[in-house]
């Protein structure tokens, strides 16, 4: 019954929807206040349909109701509650709802946090915001009906692949769908924009905090699945530059340029069409990610689609879409007006290079991943492109990228004075050139490109130091007032220099890591030795135990270095018979800000009794790989909180 | 999903090209091995190099490169025996070729573009500047209200 209501639910939500869509657009053509509010009612009762629905497919994901074919494929009553609970998004089906759920939320909230908003543009948002639900909706009701009943229900669900048995990665698809769908609401807010013709400061100051929301769930989506990478394949490896990565990584590229080139707007009103292509764009980059992940058309280079109904359906959904709005960017955006003037030398250039090299590696990224696709339908020869690629095109754009940053933040705008921010950074280049050198000189092997990574991680954080320090005026007057003026900073400068401090400290943590890890791999018998750099491991014995839905070896082995006990590595080797599956369950003892990383092995036969093959990574500044992107996301909330982000405050400036 | 899944078809074996039992005497040699491996594709995985997979193609192809690093031949030779034999498909670093000039060229090509985009506005704008006194007066309007 309960299911029912949710299958129920889901398409009355898409009728409202439609009414959303319908209501909003007649409002701004009539200007009428009434249907407006009735269009933002619409909005706001899809949604609760929505959180009816989804509760409702929580409900039988909890209560293992196999009788729902999406329960059945993809959950288990051995499973413990927080994963049957994920597992409502763990599937295509529950993951679109997620995707839709986000999307009316969105819509919700724009109807009921816009209050400032002119209107015309919040009417005109709402439509379009609607018109994407309706799109997607009508896909999940037709094509992905999670709700689907079995006529012969089975006694026992198929699981949710063990692997995504995780918290990092129950908790990963959400804040990911935050951040996707959150860039809908740009997306919307930019269609509104180009049918009124009026991109204006104040339009750019009411999309930057939804830009910035948005941004902040990827970041930490993103992470989490790095994470997540890192500690469940047993690979130590954290980023493999694999098409469903790029997916999700190429709209949070698009977000960061649109982030920068948002300010440019607000605070000079240029770059104005830029900006709004970029907000098409990095909507169009979450959709393009949602068809490539769902599609299987890359993971799988010669079979087009895992499902060719669904696959094709979202190709013409991201079609339409983008199509209609890039037209009608082409058409519009002529009118814009140009915007201030600034010289060569300005913050306003800075924040161009900055979009120029973030346009360039998402292109980078968008090409690598689709390239093999594209080769083969001119030529049909099959080709390859791997991390080699990306480490060659990308990494040289970033570097670049990181090079100039620090300067940005100390330019003026308009007119910068080059030769007084190169004083001011003396110090920092000093600096981060003395890390590169001590790394290059101190850390053995010898590594020039690793050493220059740290140089340029150095540069990052001292840079945003420096930032801060000029900002309040630091050793230039007495300490009270170089406080005073540090308090008195706006939360979105705070946010600013955070974020710009994460990806230094992820520059630092991924050079290190990337430049000096160190692998060890020995098939041990109990009682026997693995070095693996300063660090000896020794394997005590292996235990079985069981798990509430796995049976698993666990390998119990101490750690020392120079005869100390560090740290007893528990790894274990789980069998989950459900499913036939294996996964390891990797042991990581955290030094400071570097991990020591075990892995319990099969086991094999040795020549006097059984050996278990033990791999080691020393990890070294690995925490920093993930602290960085959370410095990064916290920036972005801190950001998020300025007052003068929030929409009242820019409305009633605007009319003033 | 589906790379999960392929990951997790490797996982029944956690050894790949660590694995001891593969391993070559020579430390500089199955370094060397070690680093063909990562730009050397698992034709039958989906989306992995033969240094993480433990599909049985894998381990067969380490075994010809291990042995091919052995015998003394130098990395050009390994993986130009593997290509005609297999494709360009199996390198995960595409070749730098007339096929791939659209690939290799894009980043090139996207920054040469915005650069050339950046440097023409300042131009236009720039004798603009000079010649509107509107537009001085909207520069001097707009600097004031700008607080630092």
């Amino acid at each position: 019954m309960i299911v029912e209501i949710g299958a129920f639910s889901l398409v009355l939500a898409l009728a409202l929807s439609l009414v959303q869509a319908v209501l909003s657009a007649t409002a701004r053509v009539t200007r009428s206040r009434v249907l407006a509010g009735a269009g933002e009612g619409a909005a706001l009762a899809a949604f609760a349909g929505l959180i009816l629905a989804f509760a409702a497919l929580m409900y039988a994901f909890v209560t293992s109701d196999f009788s729902v074919a999406n329960v059945a494929a993809n959950s288990h009553s051995d499973k413990p509650l927080l994963y049957r609970i994920a597992g409502t998004w763990g599937s295509h089906e529950g993951s679109m709802l997620l995707w839709c759920l986000a999307l009316t939320g969105c819509g919700a909230a724009v109807a009921g946090l816009g209050r400032g908003l002119p209107d015309g543009l919040k009417a005109l948002t709402l439509a379009v915001q609607g018109v994407l639900g309706v799109v997607f909706l009508a896909y999940t009701v037709l094509a992905s009906n999670p709700f689907a009943r079995l006529d012969a229900p089975p006694i026992e669900g198929r699981s949710l692949n063990p692997l995504l048995q995780d918290p990092a990665l129950a908790f990963h698809p959400p804040m990911l769908y935050l951040g996707y769908v959150g860039l809908s609401v740009v997306f919307s807010f930019a269609v509104a924009a180009l049918i009124e013709g009026r991109v204006d400061a104040a339009w750019a100051r009411w999309v930057r905090p939804w830009t910035l929301a948005a941004w902040s769930a990827l970041t930490v989506g993103i992470t989490l699945g790095a994470f997540w990478a890192y500690y469940e394949l047993g690979w130590g490896g954290w980023w493999f530059w694999d098409p469903v990565e790029n997916a999700s990584f190429m709209p949070w590229l698009v977000a960061t340029a649109l982030l920068h080139s948002a300010i440019v707007t607000e605070k000079r009103g240029a770059l104005a069409g830029w900006t709004v292509f970029l907000a098409l764009a990095a909507f169009t980059f979450s959709m393009l990610g949602a068809f490539l992940v769902r599609s299987g058309v890359l993971t799988s280079v010669h079979a087009f689609a895992v499902d060719p109904t669904r696959g094709t359906l979202l190709l013409i959904i991201l079609g339409v879409t983008a199509g209609a709005a890039f037209a009608l960017f082409a058409w519009r955006a002529p009118a814009l007006s140009p915007g201030g003037v600034f010289a060569p030398v300005s913050r306003e250039s800075a924040l161009v290079l900055n979009n120029i090299l973030l346009a360039a590696a998402t292109a980078t990224v968008l090409l690598g991943t689709l390239y093999p696709l594209i080769r083969e339908a001119a030529t049909g020869e099959a080709i390859s492109v791997g991390p080699p690629f990306f480490n060659l095109t990308f990494t040289p754009l970033m570097a670049a990228l990181a090079i100039l940053l620090p300067a940005g933040p100390l330019l003026a705008w308009k007119r910068g004075d080059a030769r007084g921010v190169a004083q001011r950074l003396w110090v920092a280049v000093l600096i981060a050139f003395a890390c590169g050198l001590a790394a290059f000189a101190l850390v053995s092997p010898r590594k020039a490109f690793a050493s220059a990574g740290i140089a340029v991680g150095a540069w990052l954080v001292v840079g945003a130091f420096v930032e801060l320090a000029e900002r309040a005026r630091a050793f230039r007057g007495p300490m009270t007032e170089t406080w005073r003026r540090l308090s008195g900073l706006p939360r979105g400068a705070w946010g600013m220099t955070l974020a710009h401090l994460g990806l230094g400290v992820f520059v630092l943590g991924a050079c290190f890591e990337t430049g000096w890890k160190l692998e060890a791999a020995e098939a041990i018998p109990i009682g026997g030795r693995l070095d693996v750099g300063a660090y000896q491991l020794v394997l005590d014995q292996v235990r079985g135990v069981e798990g509430p839905n796995y049976d698993a070896e666990r390998g119990y082995l101490r750690a020392t270095k120079a005869d100390a006990l560090v740290c007893e590595p528990r790894p274990e080797r789980r069998f989950y018979p459900t499913g036939g599956q294996t996964t390891s369950e990797v042991a990581i003892c955290t030094r400071g800000v570097s991990h020591l990383y075990v892995v319990l092995g099969e086991r094999r036969p040795g020549a006097d009794g059984p050996v278990w093959l033990v791999r080691a990574y020393w990890n070294p500044w690995a925490l920093l790989i993930f602290i960085g992107p959370a410095i990064m996301a916290l920036g972005g909330l801190v950001s998020l909180s300025d007052r003068r982000l929030r929409m009242a405050v820019g409305a009633k400036e605007a009319r003033a | 999903m589906r790379r999960v899944l392929a990951i997790l078809a490797a996982m029944f074996c956690l050894a790949a090209a660590s694995d001891p039992a593969e391993r070559l005497a020579d430390p500089s040699q199955e370094a060397r091995a070690r680093a063909i491996f990562r730009e050397v594709r698992c034709l039958v995985c989906q989306n992995e190099s033969i240094d993480d997979s433990n599909s049985e193609l894998a381990a067969d192809l380490r075994r010809l490169v291990r042995d091919e690093v052995k015998a003394g031949m130098s990395d050009e030779e390994v993986r130009d025996h593997l290509t005609g034999r297999y494709g360009e498909f199996v390198l995960l670093k595409p070749a730098f070729s007339w096929g791939n000039a659209a690939l290799w060229g894009a980043p090139f090509l996207v920054v040469g573009l915005g650069l050339l985009l950046l440097v023409r506005g300042f131009r236009s704008r720039g004798a603009e500047a000079e010649l509107s006194q509107d537009e001085a007066e909207r520069l001097a309007r707009l600097s004031d209200d700008e607080p630092t």
